[in-house]
C-alpha cells in the first residue's frame, strides 16, 4: 500500500520543488551497451504491462524535446567534445526526468527507461572524463526501483552490428576518441571498455544482471518474473 | 569553496562578472582593446555563445521549456563547449582570454533560481580558474535604471518570470536581480573577486582595472603572452 511504501530517493541532490512522497509509480531502468537489444525488450515489456493493466510510459536517452535536435546536430558535426557531450546528454536526461519521468510517477505509471545515468557516465568515463564529477552532476537522478543490466560479450555485440545495421556507427565505435584506426577495431575496444565500466558500476548501483547472450524470449521471461516482483513490492 | 582547475598554461584568463547593467561588458571591451594595443594576442569569449549549443538554448527559451535544472545544465553545456574548443586551446597557445561572464554567473543565477549551491559548484569544477576575476558592484536601482532606460523589452528568463515572483515583468526582474546580487555579494570574498565600484565614471573604473592587471599579471603579459603578428597590427 502507498502508505507504508518508502518514497523514492535522489542519489545526491534533490531537484528543487519535488516532493518524492507524491511519486506513486515505479521506475524501472533497462541498461546495457549499444545494440544489446534493449529497445526490443522494452517494447514487449510495455505491451505485457499494459495488457496486465498497468499504465506505462517509456523514455530513453536523447529523446528529450529540448535537446533532441541539438544533440543530433552536434553529433553530425563531429566536433562534439567529450565534456560537452556528457553535459548535453545530462541536459537531455534532466529534461526527461522533470518533464516525463516525474509527472508519470506522480500519476502512478510504470516508467520504463531505456538507459539512465549509467550509460551516460560510462560513455564519459570511456572518454577520459572524471567519473566522480559526473556522478555528482547526475546526483539529481532518482534511485530506480530496479535497474536491469543487459550484459553481453563484445563479440556478441559485434555480431549484432554485422547482422543488423551492417555497419559500425561512428559514435558507437568511439571513433571520436578514437579507440582504433578503423571502426571495427575501435568498436571492439570501445565497447569492451564500456562493458568493463558498466560491470564496475553493477555492485554500487545495485544492477540486476541479465545475460543478454540468451534467446530474447528467455531474457523477456526473466525480466517479466523480476519486474512482477518489483511491482508487487517484494523487491525494492 | 571553489574547486576550479588551476591554470597551468602560458596564457592568462581574465573574466568579468556583475548583474545586468553593471557595465562589465563595456569595461572588458576597453580592457581588451588596451591589451591588443600592446600587441598581445587577445581572444574573447562571451557567456551563452557556443554555436553548437545556442540553438537549443534559444529554442528552450522561446518555447519556455526550461526548469531551473535544465536551464543550468544547458548553460553548463554551452560553457563546456567554449571551454574545451576555445578557452583551453587559446590559453595553451598563450593568449590572454577575456571572458564576459564565467562560472560565477551560474553560481549566482542558478542558485537564485533554487538550484542546489553545492551541485552547481561541482558542475563547473571542470573550469580553469581565472587569473583575474573582476566583479562590478552596483546598487540594484542604478543597474535597473541603466537597463530599463536603455532598451525596449525584458526577456522572460532574464526577468526570472519562470519563478512566478510577480506577474509584472519589471517587478519580477527587480526581485530576481536582487537575489542574484545577493549571491554575488555572498561569494565575492570566497572567490577572490577584484571588486570595482561600478558607480564611478567609466574611465576611472578602467584605470583601476588596468592597474590591477599590471600589478597582478604585468610580468606575465610582458614575458609569456603570445604577440599578435605585425601584419594584422593596424595601430602601427
Amino acid at each position: 500500500m502507498p502508505a507504508n511504501r518508502a518514497p523514492l530517493e535522489f542519489y545526491g541532490h534533490p531537484l528543487p520543488g519535488i516532493d518524492t512522497s507524491e511519486l506513486q509509480g515505479k521506475l524501472i531502468v533497462i541498461e546495457g551497451p549499444d545494440v544489446v537489444g534493449r529497445s526490443t525488450q522494452i517494447q514487449q515489456l510495455r505491451f505485457w504491462l499494459e495488457h496486465s493493466g498497468y499504465a506505462v510510459v517509456d523514455t530513453g536517452m536523447a529523446r528529450s524535446a529540448l535537446t533532441m535536435k541539438g544533440i543530433q546536430d552536434a553529433k553530425n558535426g563531429h566536433t562534439l567534445g567529450p565534456l560537452t557531450m556528457g553535459l548535453f546528454y545530462m541536459t537531455d536526461f534532466a529534461d526527461r526526468l522533470e518533464n516525463v519521468v516525474i509527472p508519470a510517477l506522480r500519476a502512478g505509471f510504470v516508467v520504463l527507461t531505456d538507459r539512465y545515468i549509467f550509460s551516460l557516465i560510462a560513455r564519459a568515463a570511456a572518454r577520459g572524463q572524471n567519473v566522480r564529477w559526473l556522478e555528482e552532476v547526475a546526483g539529481i537522478a532518482l534511485v530506480p526501483h530496479a535497474t536491469f543490466y543487459l550484459r553481453a560479450e563484445v563479440d556478441d555485440l559485434a555480431a549484432r552490428v554485422v547482422c543488423g545495421p551492417g555497419q559500425f556507427d561512428y559514435w558507437e565505435s568511439g571513433m571520436d576518441v578514437p579507440y582504433g584506426k578503423n571502426r571495427c577495431d575501435s568498436f571492439v575496444k570501445y565497447q569492451t571498455k564500456l562493458i568493463e565500466i558498466l560491470d564496475g558500476m553493477a555492485g554500487h548501483y545495485n544492477f540486476k544482471i541479465v545475460n543478454a547472450g540468451k534467446k530474447p524470449v528467455l531474457i523477456f521471461r526473466q525480466l517479466q518474473r523480476q519486474i512482477t516482483r518489483v511491482l508487487q513490492g517484494v523487491e525494492k | 569553496m571553489s574547486r576550479f582547475a588551476p591554470n597551468r598554461y602560458r596564457g592568462k584568463l581574465i573574466i568579468v562578472e556583475g548583474i545586468d547593467g553593471s557595465g562589465k561588458s563595456t569595461q572588458l571591451s576597453l580592457l581588451s582593446q588596451w591589451l591588443r594595443s600592446q600587441r598581445l594576442a587577445v581572444s574573447f569569449s562571451e557567456w551563452n555563445s557556443s554555436d553548437m549549443v545556442k540553438g537549443t538554448t534559444r529554442r528552450g527559451k522561446k518555447k519556455q521549456m526550461f526548469t531551473p535544472t535544465t536551464f543550468s545544465l544547458i548553460h553548463a553545456t554551452d560553457f563546456a563547449d567554449r571551454h574545451e574548443r576555445y578557452i583551453l586551446p587559446m590559453l595553451k597557445a598563450g593568449a590572454v582570454v577575456c571572458a564576459d561572464r564565467y562560472a560565477y554567473t551560474a553560481f549566482a543565477r542558478d542558485v537564485a533560481r533554487g538550484v542546489s549551491r553545492a551541485w552547481v559548484r561541482n558542475l563547473y569544477s571542470m573550469a580553469i580558474k581565472p587569473n583575474l576575476a573582476f566583479y562590478f558592484r552596483v546598487p540594484l536601482d542604478v543597474a535597473l535604471d541603466r537597463i530599463l532606460g536603455g532598451r525596449a523589452a525584458l526577456k522572460y528568463y532574464e526577468a526570472g518570470m519562470d519563478l512566478d515572483l510577480s506577474q509584472n515583468i519589471v517587478e519580477s526582474f527587480r526581485i530576481f536581480q536582487s537575489r542574484i546580487l545577493e549571491e554575488y555579494e555572498a561569494m565575492s570574498g570566497e572567490m577572490g573577486f577584484h571588486v570595482i565600484d561600478a558607480t564611478q565614471s567609466i574611465e576611472t573604473q578602467q584605470q583601476q582595472m588596468r592597474q590591477i592587471v599590471m600589478d597582478r599579471i604585468g610580468a606575465a603579459l610582458e614575458n609569456d603572452i603570445l604577440r599578435s603578428p605585425l601584419e594584422i597590427d593596424r595601430a602601427g
